[in-house]
């Protein structure tokens, strides 16, 4: 599943929607992975449920154009040549959000302890949150060589947008608009 | 103290106080949370006077409890419990969600809510901030409704809070409907869609309190544990079993209204008077498609069992509910002779959108047809509805008139066994032969006659404290309410625990606390405390209930009956096995003959105030 990353080929995860539980094992890796403890607001990935039943996982986009990284005053903020994600220099970053509200995914969000943004590392190039999605076989998380996909900004929408779009595909319109109110 | 946030909260609704609690490590290590820790808190609080509390009055405790495997254990619930208005004693009623993992992320293992709110209210926890907020604009609304308000405006409160947080998460929430609002004895207390906690008729309790919801958002960690490492790797190992599981993670129980019917004859098929069925209709083939084809799963879960349901056209259009799983495909299917599972998600919707537990309130409907049925009740009676067997529609009105306790709906509101005995009143005939319920809880849809059920023998309901409750049977040789007590005090479903020995559980709950417990401490004396406990509770009943255990301790008339059709037919419970076997259990557990728990059993674990209480009730003679 994983493209190894001795051959530098960039990945991107995938995510279907459709298929997630919300059983947020992701969230349970990510936290473990990064701070040591489970911690689902502190974790890179967060499932966002605005309407039970219609889950999702919500994480970097890894934007053509990095936004984020451009609106940060602080240089906190750079793309690993490496995997491509993006990383944040902790020393640096002051915590002023600049890099939140420039997300077109409203993506990154404030370390829960408050003095840092948290955005997802990709794990180096082996991210557990997909690991543990392909475990369980639920394959809402896949990981894709990023030259796949033609515009990642595109697909970069806030939490409300994507429970939108997947309460229509999984619900039907009519349905979904009476569900979200 | 490790694995636990180390305090709860109190919150009294009637003059607003807001305290903070914690107990010693002694109690946490005796009763470990849960349904244990419901069970001492009670007692400690409520027992001197338990007889006089009402279990729908501003005297009753309402519990919310987490318990030190919440959020660690691969699939996470919370425990709700209080004075149960159906068997008047405890129950440790489960549900799924991320509410346990929410509480305690916000620095708390519990809630314990008394007293009674002037108006309608619901609670809001954000970490350490808990406010009481007016709940008016969703009072009387269902559950759709009811989640889209409390998501929105918890939100914008969180974002209030944590003003440069990011895009902020919904809260976890617990709510009830209308049927919980208008105190029935039949309402469950909610978690996002057909999730409940069902058993005990905590909704209305919560309705007592006029407290609409509970809401809750932790930033924080889970509590530290005391070996990560050690835990995480038990953890995974877990879940590695439980994805070997295929065909339950494939179906969930909602592969069961079929084959608990077809292959087991141990279904509710038109209120008990059957227990099988061989409609094809019901294979689980035919839920499928309905089901979108993703799992549906709560924190921590590798199971996933549960599937979404979703009727995007037809009749019933924009139903949404879960499998439905078994209970539900039982009781609001076969129970009322529907065996179409379009109809049985319909039902399960309304059902949920009216916070009915679908156990409860699919049981007072099915004894509602079969008095109609034999002519009983009537079209009159039912405000012109002709309750005949798989009316869908007449089924969908009368669970409205339950939910709002209009007309027989009032009646039918109390549950099986209060409906029984006000009917019987008014129509001058003994009713409770057509009741299918255990001490004032209608009992799980899994029939003990065939003795092919999972729930199988002939003392599983008559012999356990949570009575009807099909996830804490009794059992012999050794009492295996024991084992239950585990999942609901630890608090994680074991669903996701299928096959795992004691022994892997106690060394999970090490890894967490830290302490020590071997089986032998569980089974002899902690968990045989908490059942004495329950018992003692139960037992002393009131004020509008109190069972006797010779009479009481007893399966409902119908089990008694030969099963009138299927494989098995002609099958029956044997009255001289069922009083050995009786007999039995209350010996392994330390009670008398006559059901009552042994002064010296009482005395053996601390208990000698329960003595003195129970011959004080002339309990103990």
């Amino acid at each position: 599943m994983h493209r190894s990353m001795t051959r530098k080929e960039k990945i991107w995860i995938l995510r279907n929607y459709g298929n997630c539980s919300g059983c947020r094992r992701c969230e349970i890796a990510c936290s473990v992975k990064h701070e040591g403890k489970i911690w689902p607001e502190a974790s890179r990935i967060r499932v966002f449920m605005l309407v039970p039943g219609v889950e999702i996982p919500h994480l970097c986009f890894q934007c053509e154009d990095y936004a984020c990284v451009k609106a940060c005053p602080m240089q906190a903020l750079s793309v690993n040549d490496r995997t491509g994600a993006v990383n944040v220099d902790v020393s640096r970053c002051t915590a002023c959000g600049l890099c939140v509200k420039a997300c077109p995914g409203s993506v990154p969000h404030i370390h829960p302890e408050g003095n840092r943004v948290v955005i997802c590392d990709l794990c180096d190039g082996k991210p557990r949150c997909v690991e543990v999605c392909q475990e369980g076989k639920w394959n809402a998380l896949t990981t894709i060589p990023i030259a796949k996909i033609s515009s990642r900004k595109a697909l970069a929408k806030d939490p409300k947008k994507l429970t939108i779009e997947v309460a229509e595909e999984i619900l039907g319109a009519e349905i979904a608009r009476e569900v979200m109110g | 103290m490790r694995g636990y946030a180390g305090r709860f909260m109190e919150i009294d609704l009637s003059s607003c106080d807001i305290k903070e609690k914690r107990f010693p490590d002694e109690v946490l290590r005796d009763y470990i949370g849960g349904r244990g820790l419901a069970a001492k808190v009670l007692w400690d609080r409520l027992g001197s006077k338990w007889e006089t509390v009402d279990p729908l009055g501003p005297e009753n405790i309402l519990l919310v409890l987490t318990g030190p495997l919440t959020g660690y254990f691969p699939g996470s619930k919370v425990c709700v419990s209080g004075k149960s208005p159906q068997s008047n004693g405890v129950i440790g009623s489960t549900v799924a969600g991320e509410f346990g993992v929410d509480l305690k992320c916000a620095g708390w293992d519990g809630i314990i809510v008394t007293g009674k709110s002037e108006r309608p209210c619901y609670i809001f926890i954000c970490d350490s901030q808990i406010e009481i907020k007016d709940a008016l604009p969703i009072w009387g609304k269902r559950a759709r409704q009811t989640l889209q308000f409390l998501i929105k405006e918890s939100i914008d409160e969180i974002k209030s809070i944590r003003p440069l947080y990011g895009e902020a998460k919904e809260p976890s929430i617990l709510y009830i409907g209308p049927a919980g609002e208008n105190k029935t004895r039949v309402a469950a207390v909610i978690s996002k869609y057909a999730h409940a906690a069902g058993y005990g008729g905590y909704g209305g309790v919560m309705g007592a309190k006029n407290l609409k919801a509970i809401v809750a958002k932790g930033f924080g960690p889970l509590p530290e544990v005391y070996n990560m490492d050690r835990m995480m790797n038990m953890a995974r190992r877990f879940s590695k079993e439980t994805f070997e599981m295929e065909w339950f993670r494939r179906w969930g129980t909602g592969g069961g209204g079929y084959s608990f019917a077809a292959e087991s004859s141990s279904e509710p098929v038109r209120n008990w008077q059957s227990e099988w069925h061989n409609k094809k209709s019901y294979k689980r083939e035919e839920f499928d498609k309905y089901w979108v084809k993703k799992n549906w799963g709560d924190f921590g879960c590798p199971m996933t069992c549960l599937k979404l349901s979703v009727l995007r056209k037809g009749r019933y259009r924009g139903a949404i509910c879960d499998n439905p799983d078994y209970e539900l495909q039982a009781y609001l299917g076969a129970n009322l002779g529907i065996f179409d599972p379009e109809q049985n998600i319909y039902l399960s919707y309304v059902n949920n959108e009216l916070g009915l537990c679908a156990i409860q309130g699919g049981a007072a409907m099915g004894f509602a047809a079969e008095l109609y049925q034999r002519g009983i009740l009537t079209k009159k009676d039912l405000d012109g509805i002709r309750l005949e067997w798989a009316n869908v529609k007449g089924f969908a009105a009368l669970a409205e008139m339950i939910a709002l306790r209009r007309g027989m709906g009032n009646i039918l509101a109390e549950g099986v066994y209060r409906a029984a005995l006000k009917l019987g009143k008014m129509k001058r005939t003994n009713l409770l032969k057509y009741a299918i319920q255990e001490k004032g809880v209608a009992i799980g849809a899994h029939g003990i006659r065939s003795g092919k059920d999972f729930i199988s023998e002939n003392i599983s309901y008559a012999c356990s404290v949570q009575a009807g409750d099909h996830t804490s049977p009794a059992s012999l040789p050794d009492g295996g309410e024991l084992s239950s007590i585990m999942p609901d005090s630890a608090v994680y479903c074991f669903f996701a625990a299928f096959g795992q020995s004691n022994k892997e559980i106690l060394n999970f709950y090490r890894s967490i606390t830290g302490w020590k417990l071997t089986a032998k401490e569980w089974f002899g004396e902690k968990a045989l405390r908490i059942l004495q406990l329950q018992r003692a509770m139960l037992l002393l009943g009131g004020p509008d209930a109190k069972w006797k255990p010779k009479l009481d301790d007893d399966n409902p008339p119908r089990f008694w009956e030969p099963l009138p059709s299927g494989p098995y037919k002609g099958k029956a419970l044997n009255r001289k096995r069922f009083e050995r076997a009786r007999l039995q259990y209350y010996r392994a557990v330390g009670w008398d003959v006559n059901g009552v728990p042994e002064p010296e059993t009482l005395r053996k674990l601390g208990l000698s105030g329960v003595e003195a209480k129970l011959r004080e009730a002339s309990i103990i003679e």
